[in-house]
């Protein structure tokens, strides 16, 4: 039942005793605030460097070349090892499972393009058309390189959406338009889009043998990537070690030479973060809790201390009439509603703070957030504990004989 | 109003056992003023805790109005000391955070009453002892004259069947004794029993008889004089 009286009088207790209770209440405040802001902080952690990897299919693996640093059958150290058109057919036999195998072609430094009368620079590389996958990319217009563009050496090109947009302008149509790549005319047949930001959309993607064959008159590729479809860690980790075998052979240098060729498994990587974020959510909830007994202690200990405060108004309310029930429902009362109030505040506080921390633009944060529910969970664990540790010392005072507990100071 | 029959009580530590009331028998009428005299030790302020049921006793038997007061529950002892009793201290003992008006008006809290209503009875008894203007003063804003009135308001608003004052003067000078004894004596006058502990004899004085305590036993009993202002010792 509400009980307008003693409601009237808890807050009239409330307004006569500010500093006692604005402890009591920054106690549970600070307990809920820092935990939302762990909670939401360490979400944040997980939420921006995850947002990293969404750039590149997380289960992909990236060779690159590198310089021998061993010996190796009698050839020297600090050769260079060079992928060409045969490592990419090889693998593309032998390794079904590698899923949308490409290479990469850099054309050196930034080409000049030019459409009309505008003239700019770009990256452009040589792509496979299993490159779109492997890089994420999203092809919103048009399509992305085939293979009948790879076996005619068509002067085609797909460009980013940054790119068409400095290009053309916005409102072209860009597809069928020709664009001059090095004085070369290429015609624009997609455009695409990628979570990887700006400046992965300002390149311009040719096929890999229009590129070859035009810039370098090479079959050189300059790094391979492939994807693992559903494979799992140690699956991708071992086609890793049998492919890096089988290019050991092919080019001569012993598979431990870390620095003959470099591969970048993306899913191991990604693994090992996971396991990064295990650690800290473990850690988070570990301050957390810690923060929330913090709390829960200084709760206790005010309400001990407000309950020896008021000893002796509790025996003269005890000569006036009042039945031990009254006295510690009184007592709980007020702490209830200080601790569910200053616990709802502090949620709500960290809640702000955490909104004020998503306009951090940073790499490894990002988009914080905290689950309600266990804020809401935390919160009426400090209230009830903070009830439960009221409770001895509210029972003692409603025991006490009042004329023992008048004559306290 | 209050049979008394062989009460005694003890206290106990772990090192001492002291009696401090060794059979008393006692009995006030209704419309009584009684004072209550006794050296310190003597066990004068036990009794007055026993007859406020704000303590209870080892053997005999207690009946406030003829209701048998023994072995309450602390629930029952609340109910009986709002119902029957009106307390006033020697060092007041108003609530330091509530105005005067509010202090005054706590007991009828503790009887359910509306708070309006309340606030309307209160304010009667604030007037009836002089303070009507000095409602919304805290305790620390006033004297321990206007204090004790105060203390005085809150005891009669339950109309209780007794007040029980306990050195109701002992913090107070003489000039202010004797306001706070007259409002007494009106009070009195209205057919309310008064039991007043004190060890000075001019207050002893202004009752109508005298119950003497020395070393847990009544040693003396004597109606006051009319007119008499210093008793024989």
């Amino acid at each position: 039942m509400f009980d307008f009286d003693k409601w009237q009088e808890i807050f009239s207790s409330i307004r006569r005793h500010k500093l006692r209770t604005l402890l009591t209440a920054l106690g549970v405040f600070w307990g809920i605030f820092m935990l939302v802001l762990l909670l939401g902080a360490g979400n944040g952690m997980q939420n921006g460097v995850e947002y990293q990897f969404r750039d590149d299919a997380t289960n992909s693996i990236w060779v690159r070349r590198g310089t021998t640093s061993m010996p190796y059958k009698g050839l020297p150290k600090g050769r260079r090892i060079q992928f060409s058109n045969k490592d990419y057919d090889f693998i593309d036999e032998q390794y079904p499972e590698a899923e949308n195998l490409t290479g990469r072609f850099y054309l050196s430094g930034d080409q000049t393009v030019v459409y009309g009368k505008k003239k700019l620079s770009f990256p452009v590389r040589g792509v496979h058309p299993g490159h779109q996958y492997v890089e994420n990319s999203r092809v919103y217009e048009g399509r992305f390189i085939n293979k009948s563009d790879l076996k005619d050496i068509r002067k085609i090109a797909v460009i980013g959406k940054i790119a068409k947009k400095e290009l053309l302008g916005e409102q072209v149509d860009a597809i069928g338009k020709e664009i001059k790549i090095g004085g070369i005319v290429y015609t624009i047949v997609g455009l695409f889009e990628d979570s990887g930001g700006d400046n992965e959309m300002r390149v311009i993607f040719i096929p890999m043998s229009t590129a070859q064959t035009v810039y370098a008159g090479t079959d050189q590729i300059h790094q391979l990537m492939f994807t693992g479809g559903d494979m799992t860690v140690p699956e991708m980790k071992q086609l890793e070690n049998k492919i890096r075998m089988d290019l050991a052979a092919m080019h001569e240098f012993d598979p431990k030479d870390k620095r003959a060729l470099y591969m970048f498994n993306v899913a191991e990587e990604f693994e090992t973060f996971q396991s990064l974020f295990f650690a800290i959510r473990m850690f988070v909830w570990f301050v957390g809790i810690g923060s929330i007994i913090a709390g829960v202690i200084g709760v206790s200990n005010i309400m001990l201390i407000i309950v020896k405060d008021r000893t002796k108004e509790i025996g003269i309310r005890k000569a006036l009439g009042a039945t031990p029930y009254s006295i510690v429902t009184m007592i709980l009362q007020e702490s209830i509603l200080i601790t569910a109030v200053a616990g709802y505040l502090g949620m709500i506080a960290g809640i702000g703070a955490i909104a004020l921390l998503e306009s951090i633009e940073s790499e490894y944060f990002r988009n914080p957030q905290v689950n309600l529910g266990v804020a809401i969970v935390a919160t009426l664990v400090l209230v009830i504990s903070g009830t439960l540790a009221g409770l001895m010392p509210a029972l003692q005072a409603a025991r006490i004989n009042p004329v023992v507990a008048m004559k306290s100071d | 109003m209050i049979q008394l029959s062989q009460i005694r009580k003890s206290y106990h530590t772990e090192y001492t056992h002291l009696e401090v009331l060794k059979g008393i028998d006692l009995n006030i009428e209704a419309g009584e003023f009684v004072s209550i005299m006794g050296s310190s030790g003597s066990g004068k302020s036990t009794l007055l805790n026993i007859l406020g049921i704000l303590d209870d006793y080892d053997s005999g038997e207690y009946r406030l109005d003829n209701k048998l007061i023994q072995d309450l529950s602390q629930k029952q002892a609340a109910h009986y000391r709002n119902q029957f009793i009106g307390f006033v201290f020697q060092s007041f003992n108003l609530l330091p955070f509530k105005t005067a008006i509010e202090n005054v008006a706590l007991p009828l809290y503790y009887q359910k009453i509306e708070r309006k209503k309340r606030q309307e009875i209160a304010m009667e008894y604030l007037t009836r002892v002089g303070l009507r203007d000095w409602a919304d003063h805290l305790p620390n804003q006033m004297s321990g004259g206007q204090q004790q009135r105060v203390a005085i308001a809150r005891a009669l608003i339950t109309q209780p069947k007794v007040i029980l004052a306990d050195e109701p003067t002992g913090a107070l000078d003489t000039q202010t004794s004797y306001d706070v004894m007259k409002i007494f004596k009106e009070v009195n006058d209205q057919g309310i029993t008064l039991i007043v502990v004190t060890h000075e004899n001019d207050i002893a004085n202004m009752s109508k008889r005298v119950i003497r305590l020395t070393d847990g036993l009544i040693s003396g009993n004597e109606t006051v004089q009319v007119g008499k202002t210093q008793s024989a010792q």
